[in-house]
């Protein structure tokens, strides 16, 4: 098998190779357009994870409050309705099934629905680590805090929150992970990311081998970086003697 | 044309095996009694009923291709083996002898022709434009700040950025996972149009709810011929097949053919394409070739 990476070089019209392999004057060349497509695939997995993070949080939250089972059933629910639903589902009910039923979303873009989609489906499997994070905390916290005369926001503020956050970071930094990998479904809804880029390339070029590693190796590096900025904030907010250092085994 | 992911494992292993076959295809159909023919499980020209039975226009008049070879090399009896492929997989599976003809949607190219062979076009293909009947648009120039949907993965994407730019019109562009997705963006009110290969666009209409509702308008953006396709530098099976095609083309039954999957109701749901046979198609059989689809862009 013979490589040609010069068809990165090519214009995306012509299929002529430009000088330098950057498009000018209007003209966009495949790693043009491959760069501007990994733009669009960070973007839809940042935006994503604000909100899955915010969303998350919250829910995961109420589901642990004690004495509101009505705000618990809520929170429940929420978690199983995302979860439960296939993502390339919620995608097209986010697309084509909601805009049919209230006609003012018809004008938002794909890009906007899709970070909605991808925001609410991974939120639905942050909520549960929050809540299992909280649930693993010594029951004599919870207890502790109310001791102390704290009210219920006061000792979620200052005892439970800030240890179950970092307890659930090893889980989060998959989850992070996860999302820059999600984020691929969002070629279903054309907004112009990675993979849509990947098929459409190797169809015109017919260089799929070359494209496809290009490609993989961005989504590599994305979600790689991802990993290490988590590491750092794990490293971080390590408390001494309560949670295991990661990768070096337990003792 | 067409689509999709690739099928990695069968390219590598077909293109290993690629260099291994000496090409005399006729004197193998004889020795073994049995010939492969490539065909498509879904596309416009050949597509699969379920059961391993594969119809369509090209996948038929390849079956009668064959059976006019088994005359010719004096055999009672030819098993003929149905082999699907894929946009991926077809160029290599020809090149190793795993299909000795390839029906489907293959368009005829010059970059193909460096790998493989290809019969005297038997199809051309034309892309147009499909919308609502009462849109308004009549043709590429109406587009301009309208949403046109077109199928990711196929050539059509390449066709329409390229008007977009020759033309100087400023259309926004949205793409469909597969035609059914596209063919929804315009139904839904999504896209304003749906721009692909003539065939599928009257495919789709011919199944959408109510037919009447869309219609296909405007120049025609891309020209691409379709041929049967075969291993290359075999001179003498060539020549049986296009020998076959021509004799399809002079005396009508090639037209019949057409007729019964482009007009008349075809199955599994019993619905008309209802796509006449276009100009190009027209000359194509008035003089059989085998030219490569740039040749008809020069035009």
């Amino acid at each position: 098998m013979s490589w040609d990476w010069q068809v990165f070089c090519e214009d995306t019209i012509e299929r002529q190779p430009v000088q330098g392999c950057f498009g000018k004057g209007g003209d966009i060349t495949y790693l043009d357009w491959m760069l501007s497509a990994w733009g669009w695939t960070v973007s839809v997995a940042l935006l994503a994870l604000l909100l899955a993070l915010v969303i998350g949080v919250v829910i995961g939250t109420l589901r642990t409050l004690p004495d509101r089972p009505m705000v618990v059933r809520l929170g429940n629910a929420w978690v199983e309705l995302f979860r439960n639903i296939p993502l390339l589902v919620q995608i097209f009910l986010w697309y084509h099934v909601l805009p049919s039923m209230f006609v003012a979303l018809q004008g938002v873009p794909g890009f906007v629905l899709v970070v909605f989609a991808l925001g609410f489906f991974t939120s639905a499997r942050i909520a549960e680590q929050v809540r299992s994070g909280i649930q693993a905390l010594p029951r004599g916290q919870r207890y502790a805090g109310m001791a102390m005369g704290f009210t219920t926001f006061q000792y979620y503020r200052y005892v439970l929150l800030p240890m179950a956050f970092r307890i659930i970071i090893p889980p989060l930094t998959s989850e992070t992970m996860n999302i820059f990998k999600n984020s691929s479904v969002a070629f279903a809804v054309s907004v112009s990311e990675l993979t849509m880029f990947a098929m459409q390339a190797q169809e015109e070029t017919s260089r799929g081998v070359e494209v496809y590693l290009a490609v993989t190796g961005l989504y590599i590096i994305s979600a790689f970086a991802i990993n290490r900025i988590m590491a750092f904030i794990e490293k971080r907010a390590r408390i001494p003697g309560f949670v295991v250092a990661g990768g070096t085994g337990g003792h | 044309m067409k689509k999709h992911l690739l099928a990695w494992a069968v390219t590598a292993l077909a293109a290993s095996s690629a260099l291994a076959q000496t090409g005399d295809t006729l004197a193998k159909i004889k020795a073994s009694g049995s010939v492969s023919l490539g065909v498509r499980e879904s596309s416009g020209l050949g597509y699969t009923l379920g059961n391993g039975k594969y119809v369509g226009f090209h996948t038929e008049m390849g079956e009668i291709v064959l059976s006019d070879i088994r005359k010719q090399l004096g055999l009672t009896s030819l098993e003929v083996k149905y082999q699907p492929v894929t946009s991926q997989n077809r160029i290599p599976l020809v090149q190793n002898g795993t299909v000795d003809l390839e029906c489907g949607s293959t368009t005829n190219n010059a970059t193909r022709q460096k790998d493989v062979s290809f019969a005297v076009t038997t199809y051309v293909e034309e892309v147009r434009i499909a919308v609502k009947a009462n849109s308004g648009i009549n043709g590429i120039k109406d587009l301009a700040g309208k949403n046109v949907a077109t199928t990711t993965g196929t050539t059509s994407v390449q066709t329409l950025r390229k008007n977009e730019r020759a033309g100087g019109i400023d259309f926004k562009e949205v793409y469909g996972k597969d035609h059914a997705d596209s063919f929804l963006l315009l139904e839904s009110g999504r896209a304003d149009a749906f721009v692909m290969d003539g065939s599928i666009l009257a495919a789709n209409i011919s199944k959408a709810k109510n037919p009447a509702d869309f219609k296909i308008v405007g120049e025609v953006l891309s020209v691409e011929p379709i041929a049967c396709m075969l291993r290359k530098d075999d001179p003498a099976f060539k020549k049986a097949v296009d020998d076959s095609i021509k004799r399809q083309i002079a005396d009508g039954s090639l037209a019949k053919l057409y007729d019964k999957w482009f007009i008349q109701p075809i199955p599994p749901a019993n619905v008309k394409i209802g796509l006449p046979i276009s100009d190009a198609t027209k000359a194509a059989w008035a003089a059989p070739n085998d030219k490569p689809m740039e040749d008809y862009v020069k035009k």
